[in-house]
Protein backbone atom coordinates (compact mmCIF):
# COMPACT_ATOMS: atom_id res chain seq x y z
CA UNK A 1 0.00 0.00 0.00
CA UNK A 2 1.43 3.56 -1.06
CA UNK A 3 -0.04 6.75 -0.94
CA UNK A 4 1.66 8.80 -3.73
CA UNK A 5 2.09 12.65 -2.67
CA UNK A 6 -0.76 14.84 -5.20
CA UNK A 7 -0.37 18.00 -5.47
CA UNK A 8 -3.36 20.45 -4.17
CA UNK A 9 -4.61 23.63 -3.80
CA UNK A 10 -2.51 25.26 -1.23
CA UNK A 11 -5.08 28.17 0.54
CA UNK A 12 -3.93 32.20 0.34
CA UNK A 13 -4.19 34.01 3.49
CA UNK A 14 -4.13 37.76 3.93
CA UNK A 15 -0.62 38.83 4.99
CA UNK A 16 0.00 41.21 7.39
CA UNK A 17 1.96 44.41 7.40
CA UNK A 18 6.21 43.37 7.75
CA UNK A 19 5.21 39.85 6.48
CA UNK A 20 5.93 40.46 2.70
CA UNK A 21 9.74 39.88 3.19
CA UNK A 22 9.61 36.44 4.06
CA UNK A 23 7.05 35.72 0.74
CA UNK A 24 9.02 37.88 -1.76
CA UNK A 25 12.62 35.43 -0.49
CA UNK A 26 10.48 32.36 -1.27
CA UNK A 27 9.01 33.03 -4.26
CA UNK A 28 13.59 33.47 -4.66
CA UNK A 29 13.52 30.44 -3.74
CA UNK A 30 14.93 31.34 0.19
CA UNK A 31 13.42 30.26 3.32
CA UNK A 32 13.94 33.21 5.60
CA UNK A 33 14.24 33.29 9.78
CA UNK A 34 13.59 36.13 12.19
CA UNK A 35 16.54 36.66 14.32
CA UNK A 36 17.07 38.71 17.40
CA UNK A 37 20.85 40.34 17.70
CA UNK A 38 20.34 41.10 21.16
CA UNK A 39 19.57 37.47 22.96
CA UNK A 40 20.70 35.95 19.43
CA UNK A 41 17.85 33.46 19.46
CA UNK A 42 15.99 32.67 16.07
CA UNK A 43 12.27 32.32 16.26
CA UNK A 44 9.65 31.76 13.85
CA UNK A 45 6.53 32.85 12.95
CA UNK A 46 8.13 35.91 11.72
CA UNK A 47 7.58 38.68 14.42
CA UNK A 48 8.83 42.23 14.92
CA UNK A 49 9.53 41.71 18.73
CA UNK A 50 11.79 39.18 20.12
CA UNK A 51 9.19 36.48 21.33
CA UNK A 52 12.21 35.35 23.76
CA UNK A 53 13.88 38.80 25.09
CA UNK A 54 10.99 41.37 23.80
CA UNK A 55 13.91 43.26 21.46
CA UNK A 56 13.00 44.88 18.58
CA UNK A 57 16.49 44.58 16.95
CA UNK A 58 15.34 41.16 15.42
CA UNK A 59 16.34 40.81 11.29
CA UNK A 60 15.50 38.59 8.66
CA UNK A 61 18.42 36.07 8.17
CA UNK A 62 18.23 32.80 5.54
CA UNK A 63 17.98 29.52 6.79
CA UNK A 64 19.93 26.64 5.51
CA UNK A 65 16.79 25.30 4.45
CA UNK A 66 17.12 21.72 6.01
CA UNK A 67 16.07 19.99 8.93
CA UNK A 68 14.46 16.77 10.49
CA UNK A 69 10.65 16.10 11.16
CA UNK A 70 9.28 16.49 14.30
CA UNK A 71 6.03 15.19 13.97
CA UNK A 72 3.20 14.78 11.43
CA UNK A 73 -0.14 13.62 10.35
CA UNK A 74 -1.45 12.57 6.91
CA UNK A 75 -5.19 13.68 6.19
CA UNK A 76 -6.46 11.07 4.50
CA UNK A 77 -10.63 11.82 4.82
CA UNK A 78 -12.60 15.13 4.57
CA UNK A 79 -9.69 16.44 1.76
CA UNK A 80 -9.92 15.68 -1.85
CA UNK A 81 -6.49 14.21 -1.66
CA UNK A 82 -4.58 13.10 1.15
CA UNK A 83 -1.71 15.72 2.27
CA UNK A 84 0.82 15.52 5.05
CA UNK A 85 0.91 18.38 7.60
CA UNK A 86 4.05 18.53 9.82
CA UNK A 87 6.39 20.28 12.03
CA UNK A 88 9.96 20.50 10.70
CA UNK A 89 12.86 21.19 13.26
CA UNK A 90 14.89 23.53 10.99
CA UNK A 91 18.60 22.56 11.71
CA UNK A 92 18.74 26.66 13.10
CA UNK A 93 16.81 24.87 16.17
CA UNK A 94 13.36 26.23 15.30
CA UNK A 95 9.74 24.15 14.81
CA UNK A 96 7.62 25.58 12.05
CA UNK A 97 4.42 24.33 10.46
CA UNK A 98 4.42 22.84 7.00
CA UNK A 99 3.39 20.07 4.45
CA UNK A 100 5.61 17.14 3.35
CA UNK A 101 5.53 16.51 -0.29
CA UNK A 102 7.15 14.41 -3.58
CA UNK A 103 7.16 11.32 -1.62
CA UNK A 104 5.17 8.28 -0.66
CA UNK A 105 2.91 9.93 2.11
CA UNK A 106 3.25 6.12 4.01
CA UNK A 107 6.91 6.05 4.37
CA UNK A 108 7.18 9.56 6.38
CA UNK A 109 8.44 9.41 9.75
CA UNK A 110 9.73 11.31 13.10
CA UNK A 111 12.98 11.79 12.76
CA UNK A 112 13.50 11.78 8.55
CA UNK A 113 15.68 14.58 7.14
CA UNK A 114 14.04 16.77 5.14
CA UNK A 115 14.83 19.52 2.77
CA UNK A 116 12.97 23.07 1.86
CA UNK A 117 11.10 23.31 -1.81
CA UNK A 118 8.55 25.72 -2.74
CA UNK A 119 5.03 25.62 -3.83
CA UNK A 120 2.62 28.65 -5.15
CA UNK A 121 -0.61 29.22 -3.53
CA UNK A 122 -4.00 29.28 -5.55
CA UNK A 123 -3.17 33.10 -5.46
CA UNK A 124 0.46 32.50 -6.65
CA UNK A 125 2.60 33.24 -3.14
CA UNK A 126 5.08 31.27 -3.22
CA UNK A 127 5.34 29.00 0.40
CA UNK A 128 8.13 26.70 1.69
CA UNK A 129 7.26 22.98 2.26
CA UNK A 130 9.39 19.94 2.65
CA UNK A 131 10.11 17.15 0.84
CA UNK A 132 12.69 14.16 2.45
CA UNK A 133 16.49 14.92 1.77
CA UNK B 1 -7.13 35.97 47.05
CA UNK B 2 -8.81 32.71 46.81
CA UNK B 3 -12.16 31.91 45.94
CA UNK B 4 -11.66 28.39 47.92
CA UNK B 5 -15.28 27.94 49.46
CA UNK B 6 -16.35 31.64 47.95
CA UNK B 7 -19.18 30.52 45.28
CA UNK B 8 -20.97 27.25 44.50
CA UNK B 9 -22.49 25.88 41.35
CA UNK B 10 -26.21 25.87 42.04
CA UNK B 11 -27.92 25.15 38.48
CA UNK B 12 -26.71 23.27 36.28
CA UNK B 13 -28.94 21.86 32.42
CA UNK B 14 -27.63 20.12 29.61
CA UNK B 15 -30.05 20.75 26.72
CA UNK B 16 -31.12 17.39 25.44
CA UNK B 17 -31.45 17.94 21.79
CA UNK B 18 -28.06 16.76 19.82
CA UNK B 19 -30.12 17.67 16.57
CA UNK B 20 -31.58 21.54 16.61
CA UNK B 21 -31.75 22.66 13.01
CA UNK B 22 -35.56 24.48 13.83
CA UNK B 23 -33.91 26.14 16.68
CA UNK B 24 -32.17 29.59 16.79
CA UNK B 25 -28.69 29.51 18.64
CA UNK B 26 -30.20 32.46 20.62
CA UNK B 27 -33.11 30.20 21.54
CA UNK B 28 -30.80 27.38 22.97
CA UNK B 29 -28.73 29.73 24.44
CA UNK B 30 -31.84 31.06 26.57
CA UNK B 31 -33.74 27.61 27.07
CA UNK B 32 -30.16 26.20 28.42
CA UNK B 33 -30.33 29.23 31.09
CA UNK B 34 -34.28 28.65 31.92
CA UNK B 35 -33.47 24.79 32.50
CA UNK B 36 -30.39 26.10 34.84
CA UNK B 37 -32.41 28.68 36.49
CA UNK B 38 -35.06 26.43 37.13
CA UNK B 39 -33.22 23.84 38.26
CA UNK B 40 -31.37 26.16 41.21
CA UNK B 41 -34.86 27.17 42.14
CA UNK B 42 -34.17 30.47 41.27
CA UNK B 43 -35.63 32.80 38.65
CA UNK B 44 -34.99 35.16 35.69
CA UNK B 45 -34.48 38.30 37.90
CA UNK B 46 -32.30 36.87 40.51
CA UNK B 47 -29.23 37.02 37.62
CA UNK B 48 -26.61 39.71 38.35
CA UNK B 49 -23.71 38.48 36.51
CA UNK B 50 -23.52 36.96 32.75
CA UNK B 51 -21.04 34.85 30.33
CA UNK B 52 -21.32 34.47 27.26
CA UNK B 53 -17.88 33.40 25.11
CA UNK B 54 -16.92 34.72 21.86
CA UNK B 55 -19.03 31.96 20.06
CA UNK B 56 -21.90 33.48 21.50
CA UNK B 57 -24.74 35.34 19.08
CA UNK B 58 -23.06 38.62 18.23
CA UNK B 59 -19.60 37.66 19.83
CA UNK B 60 -20.53 38.92 23.03
CA UNK B 61 -22.15 39.05 26.11
CA UNK B 62 -24.77 41.97 25.26
CA UNK B 63 -26.80 40.25 22.51
CA UNK B 64 -27.68 37.63 24.77
CA UNK B 65 -27.93 39.44 27.82
CA UNK B 66 -30.45 41.74 25.63
CA UNK B 67 -32.36 38.49 24.09
CA UNK B 68 -33.04 37.42 28.01
CA UNK B 69 -33.49 40.98 28.99
CA UNK B 70 -31.48 40.63 32.11
CA UNK B 71 -30.23 43.30 34.59
CA UNK B 72 -26.64 43.29 35.33
CA UNK B 73 -24.10 44.30 37.08
CA UNK B 74 -21.21 42.00 35.48
CA UNK B 75 -20.31 40.77 32.26
CA UNK B 76 -17.67 38.74 31.04
CA UNK B 77 -17.30 37.17 27.20
CA UNK B 78 -13.96 35.84 27.60
CA UNK B 79 -13.51 33.24 24.80
CA UNK B 80 -10.92 30.47 25.56
CA UNK B 81 -12.62 27.62 22.85
CA UNK B 82 -14.48 24.81 24.20
CA UNK B 83 -13.05 25.22 27.61
CA UNK B 84 -14.13 28.82 28.31
CA UNK B 85 -16.89 27.63 30.11
CA UNK B 86 -14.59 26.00 33.08
CA UNK B 87 -12.77 29.90 32.79
CA UNK B 88 -16.36 31.58 33.06
CA UNK B 89 -16.96 29.14 36.63
CA UNK B 90 -13.46 30.14 38.41
CA UNK B 91 -14.25 33.84 37.07
CA UNK B 92 -17.90 33.81 38.57
CA UNK B 93 -16.04 32.66 41.76
CA UNK B 94 -13.71 35.79 41.31
CA UNK B 95 -16.09 38.39 40.83
CA UNK B 96 -18.76 36.72 43.78
CA UNK B 97 -15.81 36.79 46.21
CA UNK B 98 -14.92 40.15 44.95
CA UNK B 99 -18.42 41.30 45.47
CA UNK B 100 -19.42 42.40 41.92
CA UNK B 101 -22.31 40.09 41.89
CA UNK B 102 -24.55 37.47 43.38
CA UNK B 103 -25.41 35.01 40.31
CA UNK B 104 -24.04 34.07 37.22
CA UNK B 105 -25.45 32.78 34.80
CA UNK B 106 -22.59 30.89 32.30
CA UNK B 107 -24.47 29.40 29.09
CA UNK B 108 -23.11 27.97 25.76
CA UNK B 109 -24.93 26.94 22.33
CA UNK B 110 -24.46 26.22 18.91
CA UNK B 111 -26.00 24.07 16.00
CA UNK B 112 -22.80 22.80 14.45
CA UNK B 113 -24.72 19.20 13.68
CA UNK B 114 -27.12 21.12 11.61
CA UNK B 115 -24.72 23.33 10.23
CA UNK B 116 -22.29 20.76 8.40
CA UNK B 117 -19.63 21.65 10.94
CA UNK B 118 -16.25 18.84 10.63
CA UNK B 119 -13.18 18.70 12.08
CA UNK B 120 -11.35 17.43 8.62
CA UNK B 121 -12.42 21.18 7.32
CA UNK B 122 -10.49 24.24 7.83
CA UNK B 123 -12.54 26.81 9.84
CA UNK B 124 -11.98 30.93 9.35
CA UNK B 125 -10.62 32.07 12.26
CA UNK B 126 -11.02 35.75 11.10
CA UNK B 127 -8.53 38.62 10.19
CA UNK B 128 -5.53 40.20 11.54
CA UNK B 129 -3.91 37.06 12.65
CA UNK B 130 -0.11 36.90 12.81
CA UNK B 131 0.15 32.80 12.54
CA UNK B 132 -2.29 32.60 9.62
CA UNK B 133 -0.23 33.10 6.37
CA UNK B 134 2.43 30.82 8.26
CA UNK B 135 -0.52 28.30 8.73
CA UNK B 136 -3.42 28.70 6.72
CA UNK B 137 -1.71 27.19 3.49
CA UNK B 138 -0.93 23.96 4.89
CA UNK B 139 -4.53 23.56 5.73
CA UNK B 140 -4.52 22.88 9.02
CA UNK B 141 -7.79 21.34 10.98
CA UNK B 142 -8.94 20.22 14.02
CA UNK B 143 -8.17 16.84 13.97
CA UNK B 144 -4.81 16.55 12.15
CA UNK B 145 -3.49 19.07 14.80
CA UNK B 146 -4.42 16.89 17.44
CA UNK B 147 -3.32 14.02 15.42
CA UNK B 148 0.21 15.79 15.11
CA UNK B 149 0.20 15.88 19.34
CA UNK B 150 -0.86 12.14 19.26
CA UNK B 151 1.89 11.05 17.08
CA UNK B 152 3.96 12.95 18.79
CA UNK B 153 3.34 11.33 22.07
CA UNK B 154 3.16 8.01 20.31
CA UNK B 155 6.87 8.57 19.44
CA UNK B 156 8.69 9.53 22.58
CA UNK B 157 6.38 7.44 25.16
CA UNK B 158 5.37 4.49 22.96
CA UNK B 159 1.63 5.50 23.21
CA UNK B 160 -0.55 2.75 21.43
CA UNK B 161 -3.25 3.35 19.45
CA UNK B 162 -5.11 0.29 21.22
CA UNK B 163 -4.28 2.54 24.87
CA UNK B 164 -5.73 5.48 23.29
CA UNK B 165 -9.18 3.56 22.13
CA UNK B 166 -9.79 2.48 25.69
CA UNK B 167 -10.56 6.10 26.12
CA UNK B 168 -13.39 5.87 23.57
CA UNK B 169 -14.27 2.33 25.59
CA UNK B 170 -14.55 3.57 28.54
CA UNK B 171 -16.98 6.88 27.31
CA UNK B 172 -19.06 4.33 25.61
CA UNK B 173 -19.65 2.11 28.06
CA UNK B 174 -20.94 5.36 30.22
CA UNK B 175 -23.12 6.41 26.91
CA UNK B 176 -25.41 3.25 26.97
CA UNK B 177 -26.78 4.16 30.35
CA UNK B 178 -27.64 7.94 28.81
CA UNK B 179 -31.06 8.34 26.81
CA UNK B 180 -29.55 11.61 25.41
CA UNK B 181 -26.39 10.42 24.00
CA UNK B 182 -25.57 10.85 20.22
CA UNK B 183 -23.74 7.62 20.11
CA UNK B 184 -25.09 4.90 22.98
CA UNK B 185 -23.53 1.41 21.58
CA UNK B 186 -20.52 -0.29 23.43
CA UNK B 187 -17.93 -0.28 21.32
CA UNK B 188 -14.38 -2.24 21.54
CA UNK B 189 -10.67 -1.73 21.14
CA UNK B 190 -11.23 -3.30 18.05
CA UNK B 191 -14.10 -1.33 16.53
CA UNK B 192 -12.20 1.67 17.34
CA UNK B 193 -8.85 0.30 15.41
CA UNK B 194 -10.95 -1.20 12.45
CA UNK B 195 -12.77 2.52 12.20
CA UNK B 196 -11.74 4.21 8.74
CA UNK B 197 -8.05 6.61 9.52
CA UNK B 198 -9.30 10.08 9.42
CA UNK B 199 -5.67 11.82 10.18
CA UNK B 200 -2.64 9.38 11.63
CA UNK B 201 -2.98 8.07 14.04
CA UNK B 202 -6.45 9.30 14.84
CA UNK B 203 -9.79 7.20 13.34
CA UNK B 204 -13.06 7.64 13.10
CA UNK B 205 -13.91 6.76 16.95
CA UNK B 206 -10.96 8.46 18.28
CA UNK B 207 -13.00 11.66 17.77
CA UNK B 208 -15.41 13.12 19.18
CA UNK B 209 -19.08 14.12 18.20
CA UNK B 210 -20.73 16.90 16.19
CA UNK B 211 -23.93 17.94 17.87
CA UNK B 212 -26.34 20.87 18.13
CA UNK B 213 -27.37 22.18 21.81
CA UNK B 214 -25.55 23.37 24.77
CA UNK B 215 -25.90 23.98 28.07
CA UNK B 216 -25.76 26.81 30.98
CA UNK B 217 -24.88 26.56 34.75
CA UNK B 218 -25.38 29.25 37.33
CA UNK B 219 -23.01 30.24 40.09
CA UNK B 220 -24.13 31.52 43.63
CA UNK B 221 -22.73 33.41 46.71
CA UNK B 222 -23.00 31.05 49.95
CA UNK B 223 -25.86 32.52 51.66
CA UNK B 224 -27.74 32.23 48.06
CA UNK B 225 -26.25 28.90 47.77
CA UNK B 226 -27.69 27.64 51.04
CA UNK B 227 -30.86 29.10 51.25
CA UNK B 228 -31.72 26.80 47.72
CA UNK B 229 -33.30 23.00 48.16
CA UNK B 230 -30.17 21.72 46.00
CA UNK B 231 -27.24 19.73 47.08
CA UNK B 232 -24.14 21.96 47.65
CA UNK B 233 -21.59 21.49 44.95
CA UNK B 234 -18.40 24.35 46.78
CA UNK B 235 -15.75 25.85 44.39
CA UNK B 236 -12.55 25.09 45.58
CA UNK B 237 -9.60 25.65 43.34
CA UNK B 238 -9.25 26.36 39.64
CA UNK B 239 -6.42 27.10 37.53
CA UNK B 240 -6.23 28.92 33.72
CA UNK B 241 -3.70 29.27 31.13
CA UNK B 242 -2.34 29.51 27.60
CA UNK B 243 0.06 27.46 25.95
CA UNK B 244 1.30 27.75 21.79
CA UNK B 245 4.28 27.71 19.51
CA UNK B 246 6.52 29.26 21.89
CA UNK B 247 8.61 31.74 19.16
CA UNK B 248 9.29 28.29 17.54
CA UNK B 249 10.70 26.30 20.44
CA UNK B 250 7.28 24.16 19.89
CA UNK B 251 6.74 20.82 22.36
CA UNK B 252 3.50 19.49 21.63
CA UNK B 253 4.53 16.42 24.55
CA UNK B 254 2.58 18.70 26.76
CA UNK B 255 -0.22 20.91 27.67
CA UNK B 256 -1.38 23.25 30.04
CA UNK B 257 -2.38 21.03 32.56
CA UNK B 258 0.97 21.32 33.64
CA UNK B 259 0.55 25.00 35.07
CA UNK B 260 -3.38 24.54 35.16
CA UNK B 261 -3.32 21.33 37.45
CA UNK B 262 -0.99 22.36 40.55
CA UNK B 263 -2.65 25.97 41.06
CA UNK B 264 -6.08 24.24 41.09
CA UNK B 265 -5.21 21.48 43.43
CA UNK B 266 -2.81 24.16 45.66
CA UNK B 267 -6.01 26.26 45.98
CA UNK B 268 -8.49 23.21 46.73
CA UNK B 269 -5.57 21.70 48.82
CA UNK B 270 -6.05 18.33 47.75
CA UNK B 271 -4.16 15.99 45.60
CA UNK B 272 -5.19 13.86 42.01
CA UNK B 273 -5.28 10.72 44.64
CA UNK B 274 -8.15 12.22 46.28
CA UNK B 275 -10.18 13.12 43.01
CA UNK B 276 -13.70 10.52 43.25
CA UNK B 277 -14.62 11.91 39.83
CA UNK B 278 -13.03 13.32 36.98
CA UNK B 279 -14.41 15.30 33.83
CA UNK B 280 -11.21 15.02 31.33
CA UNK B 281 -12.10 17.21 27.97
CA UNK B 282 -12.20 14.72 25.02
CA UNK B 283 -12.08 16.19 21.98
CA UNK B 284 -10.25 13.36 20.38
CA UNK B 285 -8.81 10.42 22.71
CA UNK B 286 -5.37 11.54 23.15
CA UNK B 287 -7.03 14.64 24.26
CA UNK B 288 -7.60 12.86 27.62
CA UNK B 289 -4.24 10.80 27.78
CA UNK B 290 -2.24 13.89 27.60
CA UNK B 291 -4.32 15.64 30.32
CA UNK B 292 -4.41 12.95 32.59
CA UNK B 293 -0.80 13.06 32.59
CA UNK B 294 -0.42 16.70 32.53
CA UNK B 295 -2.57 16.84 35.64
CA UNK B 296 -0.88 13.84 37.75
CA UNK B 297 -2.90 11.48 37.70
CA UNK B 298 -0.20 9.16 36.31
CA UNK B 299 3.54 9.61 35.74
CA UNK B 300 4.16 11.64 32.24
CA UNK B 301 4.46 9.08 29.29
CA UNK B 302 2.12 6.60 30.98
CA UNK B 303 -1.29 8.03 30.53
CA UNK B 304 -1.74 5.18 27.41
CA UNK B 305 -1.19 2.35 30.52
CA UNK B 306 -3.31 4.13 32.72
CA UNK B 307 -6.88 4.06 30.67
CA UNK B 308 -5.88 0.62 29.19
CA UNK B 309 -8.35 -1.76 30.59
CA UNK B 310 -10.86 0.13 31.60
CA UNK B 311 -9.42 2.29 34.03
CA UNK B 312 -11.99 4.87 33.58
CA UNK B 313 -14.91 3.15 33.36
CA UNK B 314 -17.19 3.76 36.41
CA UNK B 315 -17.69 0.64 38.96
CA UNK B 316 -14.56 -1.01 37.02
CA UNK B 317 -11.69 1.34 37.52
CA UNK B 318 -9.93 3.71 39.42
CA UNK B 319 -10.33 6.71 37.53
CA UNK B 320 -14.27 7.17 36.34
CA UNK B 321 -14.41 9.72 33.83
CA UNK B 322 -16.90 11.61 32.09
CA UNK B 323 -19.74 9.64 33.16
CA UNK B 324 -22.62 11.22 30.65
CA UNK B 325 -20.69 9.40 27.89
CA UNK B 326 -18.61 12.79 27.36
CA UNK B 327 -18.23 14.29 24.23
CA UNK B 328 -16.64 11.14 22.02
CA UNK B 329 -20.03 9.51 22.70
CA UNK B 330 -22.35 11.59 24.38
CA UNK B 331 -22.26 15.05 23.51
CA UNK B 332 -20.14 18.18 22.36
CA UNK B 333 -22.46 20.81 21.63
CA UNK B 334 -21.18 23.87 19.42
CA UNK B 335 -17.62 21.90 19.12
CA UNK B 336 -17.08 22.73 22.53
CA UNK B 337 -16.88 20.47 25.45
CA UNK B 338 -16.28 22.43 28.57
CA UNK B 339 -19.87 23.16 29.59
CA UNK B 340 -20.59 19.54 29.88
CA UNK B 341 -17.58 18.90 31.54
CA UNK B 342 -18.61 21.28 34.39
CA UNK B 343 -22.24 19.89 34.42
CA UNK B 344 -21.74 15.88 34.54
CA UNK B 345 -19.20 16.62 37.59
CA UNK B 346 -21.86 18.88 39.38
CA UNK B 347 -24.49 15.63 38.80
CA UNK B 348 -21.59 12.97 40.24
CA UNK B 349 -21.02 15.63 43.14
CA UNK B 350 -25.18 15.74 43.95
CA UNK B 351 -25.82 11.96 43.17
CA UNK B 352 -27.61 12.95 40.25
CA UNK B 353 -26.19 10.79 37.91
CA UNK B 354 -27.27 7.54 36.54
CA UNK B 355 -27.46 4.92 38.46
CA UNK B 356 -25.33 2.59 36.74
CA UNK B 357 -22.43 4.98 36.76
CA UNK B 358 -22.86 6.99 39.60
CA UNK B 359 -19.69 7.15 41.88
CA UNK B 360 -20.21 6.05 45.48
CA UNK B 361 -19.45 8.99 47.84
CA UNK B 362 -18.35 11.57 45.48
CA UNK B 363 -17.28 14.34 47.70
CA UNK B 364 -14.26 15.62 45.39
CA UNK B 365 -14.74 15.69 41.61
CA UNK B 366 -12.40 17.70 38.94
CA UNK B 367 -13.08 19.05 35.83
CA UNK B 368 -10.38 19.94 32.82
CA UNK B 369 -10.77 21.72 29.71
CA UNK B 370 -8.41 22.21 26.04
CA UNK B 371 -9.80 24.78 24.13
CA UNK B 372 -8.29 25.59 20.44
CA UNK B 373 -6.20 23.23 19.60
CA UNK B 374 -3.16 20.83 21.81
CA UNK B 375 -1.08 21.13 18.14
CA UNK B 376 -0.37 24.93 17.73
CA UNK B 377 -2.22 26.72 20.50
CA UNK B 378 -4.68 26.13 23.17
CA UNK B 379 -6.31 27.24 26.52
CA UNK B 380 -6.35 24.97 29.45
CA UNK B 381 -8.55 25.54 32.36
CA UNK B 382 -9.17 23.01 35.30
CA UNK B 383 -11.73 23.19 38.59
CA UNK B 384 -11.97 21.30 41.45
CA UNK B 385 -15.68 21.33 43.24
CA UNK B 386 -16.44 19.54 46.77
CA UNK B 387 -19.61 18.34 47.85
CA UNK B 388 -20.73 20.28 50.90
Amino acid sequence: MATPYQERKLRDTTLNPGDQPYFDAAAEGRLMLKKCSDCGEYHHYPRSLCPHCFSDKVEWVQAKGTGEIYTYSVMRRGTPVPYCIAYVTLDEGVRMMTNIVDCDLDTIRIGQRVKVVFRKTEGGVSVPVFAPA
Amino acid sequence: MSIKGKAYIVGAYEHPLRKAPDKSVAQLHAECAKGAIEDAGLTKDDIDGCFCAGDSPGANVWSMANYMNLKLRHVDSTDMGGCSYLVHVAHAAQAIAAGKCNVALITLAGRPNSEGSSGTQVRERGVNLPDAPYEMPYSPVTVNLYAMAAMRHMYEYGTTSEQLAWVKVAASHHAQHNPNAMLRNVVTVEDVINSPMISDPLHRLDCCVVTDGGGAVIVARPEIAKSLKRPLVKITGAGETTKGQMGGKLDLAYSGAVWTGPRAFEEAGVKPADIKYASIYDSFTITVVMQLEDLGFCRKGEGGKFVADGNLISGAGKLPFNTDGGGLCNNHPANRGGMTKVIEAVRQLRGEAHPAVQVKNCGLALAHGTGGSLGHRHGSATLIMERE
